[in-house]
């Protein structure tokens, strides 16, 4: 098991014909089941091509009813990232995961805004992020994915070589991954630590969590809340940022500290408070979950 | 990006937001022509740079005359204001704003941001004006109310009214302070902003309602559609270091430590830097070469470091994804070569050819102090900007 995305998922990229979705997609092809997972790619104007045998369709919703995708990934420019997030959604996937970074934050309120409002189902992961992948399964992402080892920790983090950091820690000393998630690190995105974390909660075969965060926001601390009262398996955390200084925006856009909140010291506090194992050395993620497995 | 007070205060009347009437002036000259364009009896001379606080640190004056409007132009223009976001160094005046003085009853704040938990524009709104807002959050956070506005419907005339009368508005003044604060969230969404704000917002002695302020910063995501916004881009109150490195797709940020950080990805780079004070060290900069760091990159990356005179060591910190390790290094080698690196360099490097990128430092018979883990590296550079190796 895992949590998301599974051999089974069927992907369709948008942005197939992009360099970067092309590049992306070759090399998830080419991790694990990834030849049977990439059924289709999206391009309104080169429908009825394919892009390396992976069939092109006019849009979304054909890709659904032709080739039986049920999870998209986004490698579309910013401009029109939000419009393909929409297509998406309308097209009633599972999931969508947005690769995209740069993407306006008007853009992201309004497309969330419509989801919310017509109660769709479908899931959003990002946009500016590395993907999500199931060591061993299907990788939907610009991780590598040979650093991954099949196992039951869960990984979440809105930065992505710092996840990437995390995972390789685990791999080093034998600490496979159920599913290593990347929510991204733009201020208004899709998926939350607290919505990961409700997954890992019910998922059998992941066993803990490590949970990355950074400083902006309080996404951090109401997971942590929530892990308080709910989750019934270990989460140690790392926040990165604590040298950040207030006001300047940290390369995410959503990585800022402003009005004196979101600090990496709140965060932490917070986390800790809440039965978290944290740690103010990304240096020891790994060995600190290890320590808290049974 | 961030624009001056005049430039907030022009998009603030395109959308129907009342301020003082103003002239935008770059020397004493134009500053005294403005007494006779705005007509009156009081002036106030504002200076225009983009740090806040400009009223404390002596950067904004009342004057009643002709003479005193010169005077203070004289004193404000080329002075190094100081203010709590300026730093000591304080930042040159090269441009003013000469208003309209304003009939004063009351000060009040209103500000729009993006709220991440309701994924809205939240409108905040306060009673105590004129005030460092933060101060009034922390002290007295019933004193300001919020509104998260729908995206699809805008901010409504009920609610609008609703917190005009929250902060004090009189009955009479509720149709001025709607349209200031309907205006200002117009002007909040079609620009892209990511703050705008009006400290002061003020009622008049007849009732009027003013935007004696303004502040808006915007989206940079969406630059790309507001060609004339990044037309208002002013050069000069920007980090020179850091234009530079916008120029080369480089994000950095100088900070006030001594140990410069070349990072790949913005939560390692933080994370880097985090790692260099537990170990005893204190960074130089934030810096995130991006998933393509090529040979060039690597060398305006150094570059920029090193323009830095307090730089006393290097931390390479690069994760290899996507990114190979052996071009990464290449990049390195060829960087410190170019720049004749007279600093100490420390180097980890983790993922796809590590051992191949390792090689070709070992072999470039530089003095590369190289680390296999973050912690390692950390402990490394500490060691060698404090000048042991």
């Amino acid at each position: 098991m895992s949590i998301l995305i599974n051999k089974n998922s069927r992907v369709v990229t948008q942005g197939i014909t992009g360099k970067t979705g092309q590049f992306h997609t070759r090399t998830s092809r080419e991790y694990a089941n990834g030849k049977n997972c990439y059924v289709a790619g999206v391009n309104p104007k080169k429908a009825g091509e394919n892009f390396e045998g992976i069939p092109i369709f006019g849009s979304v919703k054909d890709a659904k009813e032709k080739a039986g995708a049920n999870v998209s990934v986004i490698y579309v420019p910013p401009p029109g990232a939000a419009a393909a997030i929409w297509e998406a959604v309308e097209a009633d996937l599972d999931l969508v995961i947005c690769i995209t970074e740069g993407i306006p934050v008007r853009d992201m309120v309004e497309v969330r805004d419509r989801m919310k409002k017509q109660g769709r189902r479908t899931l959003l992961v990002g946009p500016n992020c590395p993907g999500v992948i199931t060591p061993d399964e299907i990788k939907i992402g610009i991780m590598p994915g040979h650093i991954h080892l099949k196992g039951r920790i869960g990984v979440v983090s809105r930065s992505g070589t710092l996840t990437y950091e995390a995972v390789g820690q685990l791999t080093e000393i034998g600490l496979g991954q159920s599913t290593a998630v990347g929510i991204g690190g733009d201020p208004v995105n899709g998926m939350k630590h607290i919505d990961v974390m409700r997954l890992f909660n019910d998922d059998p075969d992941t066993e803990a969590v490590v949970m990355i965060g950074e400083i902006g926001g309080s996404d951090e601390e109401e997971a942590a809340q929530w892990v308080k009262a709910n989750m019934k398996k270990p989460v140690v955390g790392f926040i990165a940022g604590v040298t950040a200084p207030p006001g300047k925006r940290m390369g995410h856009a959503g990585a800022i500290i402003s009005g004196g909140k979101g600090t990496a010291q709140e965060k932490l506090a917070v986390m800790d408070a809440c039965g978290i194992k944290v740690t103010k050395n990304p240096a020891e993620m790994g060995r600190l979950l290890k320590s808290v497995l049974k | 990006m961030k624009i001056h007070e005049y430039q907030a205060k022009e998009i603030l009347r395109k959308f129907g937001v009342p301020t003082p009437r103003g002239v935008p002036c770059f020397s004493v000259e134009e500053a005294v022509k403005a007494v006779d364009t705005l007509g009156g009896k009081v002036w106030v001379v504002k200076a225009q740079i983009h740090a806040g606080g400009r009223g404390k640190g002596g950067g904004v004056k009342v004057a009643k005359s002709r003479d005193e409007v010169r005077d203070m132009a004289e004193k404000i223009l080329g002075m190094q204001l100081i203010t709590h976001q300026t730093g000591p160094q304080g930042q040159k005046v090269r441009r003013l704003l000469v208003e309209e003085g304003a009939d004063i009853k009351k000060e009040l704040y209103v500000g729009m941001v993006v709220d991440r938990g309701t994924q809205k524009v939240a409108l905040m709104a306060s009673s105590e004006g004129g005030m460092d807002i933060e101060e009034v959050a922390a002290k007295t956070p019933e004193k300001i109310h919020t509104v998260f506005i729908d995206p699809q419907t805008g901010l409504s005339d009920g609610e609008a009214d609703k917190v005009a009368l929250k902060i004090g508005i009189p009955q009479a003044s509720l149709p001025q302070a709607r349209t200031a604060l309907q205006g200002l969230y117009k002007a909040f969404c079609e620009t892209d902003s990511s703050l705008a704000e009006i400290n002061p917002l003020i009622l008049t002695g007849d009732g009027r309602v003013i935007a004696l302020d303004g502040k808006i910063n915007f989206d940079d995501n969406a630059m790309f559609r507001h060609p004339d916004l990044v037309a208002m881009r002013d050069l000069d109150e920007e980090d020179p270091a850091e234009v530079q490195a916008s120029k080369f797709d480089l994000n950095y940020i100088q900070l006030d430590g001594t140990i410069g950080c070349l990072v790949n990805g913005a939560g390692l780079a933080m994370a880097t830097m985090d790692t260099i004070k537990l170990y005893g060290g204190s960074p130089a900069n934030f810096l995130d070469v991006g998933g393509g760091a090529t040979t060039e990159k690597v060398t305006e990356a150094f570059k920029i470091m090193l323009s830095n005179p307090k730089l006393n060591a290097i931390l390479v910190n690069i994760f290899g994804g996507i990114m190979r390790c052996d071009v990464i290094a290449e990049g390195v080698v060829a960087a410190a070569r170019e720049v004749h690196l007279s600093v100490p360099l420390v180097v980890r490097m983790k993922g796809t050819n590590e051992a191949l990128g390792k090689k070709i430092l070992a072999d470039s018979g530089l003095p590369i102090i190289t680390a296999d883990n973050m912690g390692e590296a950390a402990e490394r550079v500490v060691a060698a900007s404090k000048g042991k190796n």
